[in-house]
């Protein structure tokens, strides 16, 4: 059993505002293995997009990482000062997000913008990194690369610009790639053609993918593991073929059953009932009772642990769906 | 199809400001909370009300020639005049004492000032809802005017016109009203383009109310708080702009001085010390023109409404 | 970008035709334009040849074409107390004055830009707020009085920097510049300083709601993912994204540094266009003052020209879309 790329122990971010303090990220334990894409799921406000943030050493004050560790190729990152954090970010790891339009600087040429994320890092000529990066965005599909380099990102489309991303991601080959939801932006068309340009690029390079999002359609076709997120908390994880043919948490069946193409034709589209609960006043014991339909009286009072189960999984219910046999902790 | 049976009165669709004393309560309220533009008030307000008092408690009038002595001049602050009357802020070179010279002059840069104001933004106001309401080829012709006047700095345009029209307070505030007006044509322009396309000015045409009256009545004031911002800070630049005119020599006469012209006078004795004659009218200049920064900025922020602290 | 420049030329043509269409039916058509050219103290022989010279006999549109013509060639008029044409008085004070502008402008930028970017990076520490606060001093202070309060302390009491004039000059390609000497600079450094505190203010305001707005976007996220330095960050991404808006205004502003001088000039006795302006408006000098005009919106309209063009240098999306459109 190989090594995980990146090992996230019990990572918890917490957000200090005037309301009080958000637990944003609470206990969220996950791991990647080099060449493999975890799919992070969940609702808007879930802590998807903070979890990533924190693999890359992002969380800005009023916001901070609370506790537990987050591990690459073996090194601690939570803790380290900004300036080895800097020598990883770009390097090691790597992230892009959501919104193409707003990711690459406008007023900078797409060379200037690609040959500093090499730089920042190693000390190469002028010439050699340009070549490279003409070389990246040929990979990503880029058509006549030196050209397009010298020209601005306001001249390129949304699905060009999150490939000039991903390019520039992936410019010194990282261990680990944080995606979030990169593809929402753009037509779907072009989605599934930057998934799979993602997907080919990953497996080429060996880099782990992280790929936050919250369309499991998305998670379906191109993810081997997937953690299902809710109010911050890991519900439940397993691989794709698992999870999504037998869930244990309510949750994670619920968002499989919603899911548009599932349901029959003239059957009303199912839904989770209710709404995803505010950060700040999260009800004592597990956050999804509100809206469970097999929530009892412990679901309400206390919060449940994380069972592994058996097949790689775990998950955190009082009452599972379905049929692994948990493991005796 | 029945006609309706209920009778709308003409003048509903004001829109509801008219639950406007809780707000305005509320607006002071909330003015009150900023420390210092409680200051900048209290400071303002009592330098209102000793400029205009000033006939009656200023220790001497030094307009009236009668009560000068030429050999009261030039005292350092502190020092007694003949009259018994102390010179805490010394005298100029006419025996006059600087106290009172400052509460008079106050008075007439605080009138410059305040007038030269109310009148440019008046008539700014009423250029610039006009020309929102009016649109197309209206609209661009007064808003081209606007935009070459604003083009060209406010001192020299003042400047010119008092060397063409002489000097005299008059004068001035004919000067600062034609420098100003098209900065409020232009920021009234910019609320009612916003307040044109709200709901009650479009029930107020669909009551064929006349044009004026849906103008005036009805736009205008709900496009006056960021006009109030703008006029009260544009108190200061008047003020300020007043008497950097009358220290270049071409504002108010001297038989009626403002700050800035008792600021010239002095001028020439700071370099051989006499500084008093100068610096005290300089500070109480800068003082009225801080406070009324304070109290205008607190207002911006009062009735800015996506600004809540 | 050549369409940009052609538009860009012929709007500048049309103000400058504008503004001398004005100055002549000031001078001209209200009052009497021989009264206000002549010398009070001319005789009627003086007198006639003006109105002889001037075509004012003529019809209107005659005197118009008389009036531009002469201005193409650049005669103004002559002034009364220099008895020289108004344009060569003018042009002689020109370098003092653009000297002033360009060290004022240089002051405002070299305090302005680092102290705005300081309070827009961290609004909330003291620095921040006391560069915010002390910024609105320097918008609402008056000129001349900022300009007194230096002479009193620097001059009188510290005895540091001269209160008054000009400093040495050099002569550089037949202009007499101050900006090769140190005594000059000593003679520059109060009246750049007053004149720069009000565009500082302007500017650190700019400046600091322009970098917290862009210190907030994605693309600064981004830049920060691949782990570029702080330096480079600021000095680059922010920087060039934040000048945008700065070099509007300062553009913008330049026109009305040129006025300010006026102000400025007169406290501190520098002998440039602004104080020619006050002296001949109490000496009813004027011919000089039309050449002032007429001089100060030619002034204005190429450096507004110029801050076109360099704000479609800085941002590319201007010289696109003008490409496109």
């Amino acid at each position: 059993m190989t090594a995980p790329v990146l090992d996230v122990k019990d990572l918890s971010v917490t957000f200090h505002t005037r309301e009080g303090v958000v637990t944003a990220v609470n206990e969220v334990s996950f791991a990647v293995k080099a060449g493999e894409v975890l799919g992070l799921v969940g609702e808007s406000g879930s802590g998807k997009s903070v979890t990533g943030l924190a693999v890359l050493g992002l969380i800005d004050p009023p916001g901070l990482i609370a506790g537990g560790s987050i591990k690459l190729n073996g090194r601690e990152l939570v803790g380290l000062p900004e300036k080895d954090l800097r020598k990883i970010r770009g390097k090691e790891v790597a992230m892009i997000f959501q919104d193409p339009m707003t990711t690459l600087n406008p007023v900078l040429r797409i060379d200037t913008q690609m040959i500093e994320a090499i730089r920042a890092h190693e000390k190469i000529s002028e010439k050699a990194a340009r070549a490279r990066a003409a070389e990246a965005l040929e990979k990503v599909g880029i058509a006549a690369p030196e050209e397009r380099l010298k020209a601005y990102p306001n001249q390129f489309s949304g699905g060009m610009r999150q490939r000039v991303a991903i390019a520039t991601a992936l410019l010194n080959r990282p261990a680990v790639l944080v995606a979030d939801e990169p593809t929402t932006a753009l037509d779907v068309t072009i989605q599934a053609q930057i998934l799979s340009e993602v997907q080919n690029l990953c497996a080429e390079t060996g880099t782990a993918l992280v790929w936050i999002t919250h369309d499991l359609s998305v998670i379906a076709g191109l993810a081997d593991r997937v953690a299902v997120m809710y109010a911050g908390r890991i519900v439940e994880e397993g691989s794709v073929p698992q999870v999504l043919e037998a869930p244990i948490h309510h949750y994670a069946a619920g968002l499989i059953g919603s899911v548009p193409s599932r349901n029959k034709r003239g059957v009303p589209l199912a839904q989770i009932q209710g709404m995803t609960p505010s950060l700040a006043n999260l009800p004592p014991g597990c956050p999804f009772a509100p809206r469970c339909g097999a929530a009892t009286d412990i679901c309400r009072r206390v919060m449940p642990e994380a069972t592994p189960y058996e097949g790689d999984r775990a998950a955190r219910c009082h009452h599972p769906l379905s049929s692994p046999t948990p493991i005796a902790a | 199809m029945t006609t309706p049976s209920i009778k709308v009165a003409p003048e509903a669709a004001v829109k509801p400001a008219d639950k406007g004393e809780s707000l305005f309560k509320r607006h002071v309220a909330s003015f009150f909370q900023s420390w210092s533009a409680v200051v900048g008030l209290f400071v303002l307000v009592t330098l209102v009300i000793a400029a205009f008092t000033a006939p009656w408690f200023a220790p001497q009038n030094p307009y009236d020639l009668a009560t000068l002595s030429i050999m009261d001049n030039m005292l350092p602050p502190g020092e007694t005049l003949d009259t018994g009357v102390v010179a805490i802020l010394g005298t100029d070179e006419l025996g006059r004492d600087m106290f009172s010279a400052i509460l008079y002059g106050l008075r007439v840069s605080l009138i410059v000032g305040a007038s030269s104001v109310l009148f440019a933004a008046m008539i700014g106001a009423s250029v610039g809802v006009l020309a929102a309401y009016a649109g197309g080829r209206i609209e661009t012709f007064l808003m081209r005017v606007v935009d070459l006047q604003l083009s060209f700095p406010s001192i020299l345009v003042a400047l010119v016109l008092l060397a063409v029209f002489g000097r005299g307070v008059d004068k001035v505030v004919i000067a600062l009203i034609i420098v100003q007006w098209a900065y409020y044509a232009r920021t009234v322009r910019g609320s009612a383009l916003v307040e044109k396309r709200r709901e009650y000015i479009e029930a107020a045409r669909c009551l064929a109310l006349p044009k004026s009256r849906v103008v005036f009545r009805h736009l205008l004031p709900n496009c006056l708080p960021p006009l109030i911002v703008v006029a009260t800070v544009q108190i200061a630049n008047a003020i300020a702009l007043e008497s950097t005119l009358s220290f270049l020599g071409v504002g108010v006469p001297v038989t009626e001085p403002s700050l800035g012209m008792l600021i010239a006078n002095g001028y020439r004795y700071l370099l051989s010390g006499n500084y008093w004659i100068s610096t005290f009218p300089g500070v109480a200049l800068v003082i009225v023109i801080v406070a009324i920064n304070l109290v205008g900025d607190r207002l911006r922020d009062v009735l800015n409404p996506r600004l809540s602290r | 970008m050549l369409v940009y420049l052609i538009r860009r030329i012929g709007q500048s043509l049309l103000v400058v035709a504008v503004m001398a269409t004005l100055v002549f039916l000031a001078i001209f058509a209200v009052g009497d334009p021989v009264a206000i050219l002549a010398n009070p103290e001319a005789d009627q022989r003086e007198l006639d040849a003006i109105t002889a010279r001037l075509g004012l006999d003529r019809p209107m549109y005659e005197q118009f074409g008389i009036f531009v013509w002469n201005a193409l060639q650049g005669d103004l008029g002559r002034s009364f107390v220099y008895a020289e044409p108004a344009t060569q008085v003018i042009l002689q004070r020109l370098p003092a004055t653009l000297e002033l502008a360009f060290v004022g402008l240089l002051f405002s930028i070299l305090i302005g830009i680092p102290l705005g970017v300081i309070a827009g990076l961290k609004p909330d520490s003291f620095f921040g707020r006391s560069i915010m606060s002390t910024s609105i001093l320097g918008f609402s202070l008056p000129n001349f009085w900022v300009g007194l309060m230096l002479i009193l302390i620097f001059a009188v009491q510290l005895r540091w920097l001269p209160a008054s004039g000009r400093g040495e000059t050099v002569n550089v390609l037949g202009v007499q510049l101050a900006l090769f000497t140190a005594n000059g600079w000593a003679h520059l450094i109060l009246p750049a300083i007053t004149l720069a505190l009000y565009k500082a203010a302007l500017v650190i305001r700019i400046a600091q709601a322009g970098t917290r707005d862009v210190i907030l976007q994605d693309y600064i996220r981004f830049a920060r993912a691949k782990g570029l330095s702080y330096r480079r960050i600021v000095g680059v991404h922010v920087l060039k994204n934040m000048m945008i808006p700065v070099v509007t205004v300062l553009g913008l502003e330049l026109g009305s540094m040129i006025a300010f001088a006026v102000v400025t000039e007169t406290v501190f006795a520098y002998p440039g266009m602004g104080k020619l302006l006050i002296d001949s408006i109490n000496r009813l000098d004027r011919p000089v003052i039309v050449a002032y005009l007429m001089m100060t919106v030619i002034i204005f309209v190429v450096i507004n020209l110029v801050v076109d063009l360099l704000y479609a240098a800085i941002d590319p999306r201007v010289r696109l879309s003008e490409a496109k459109g």
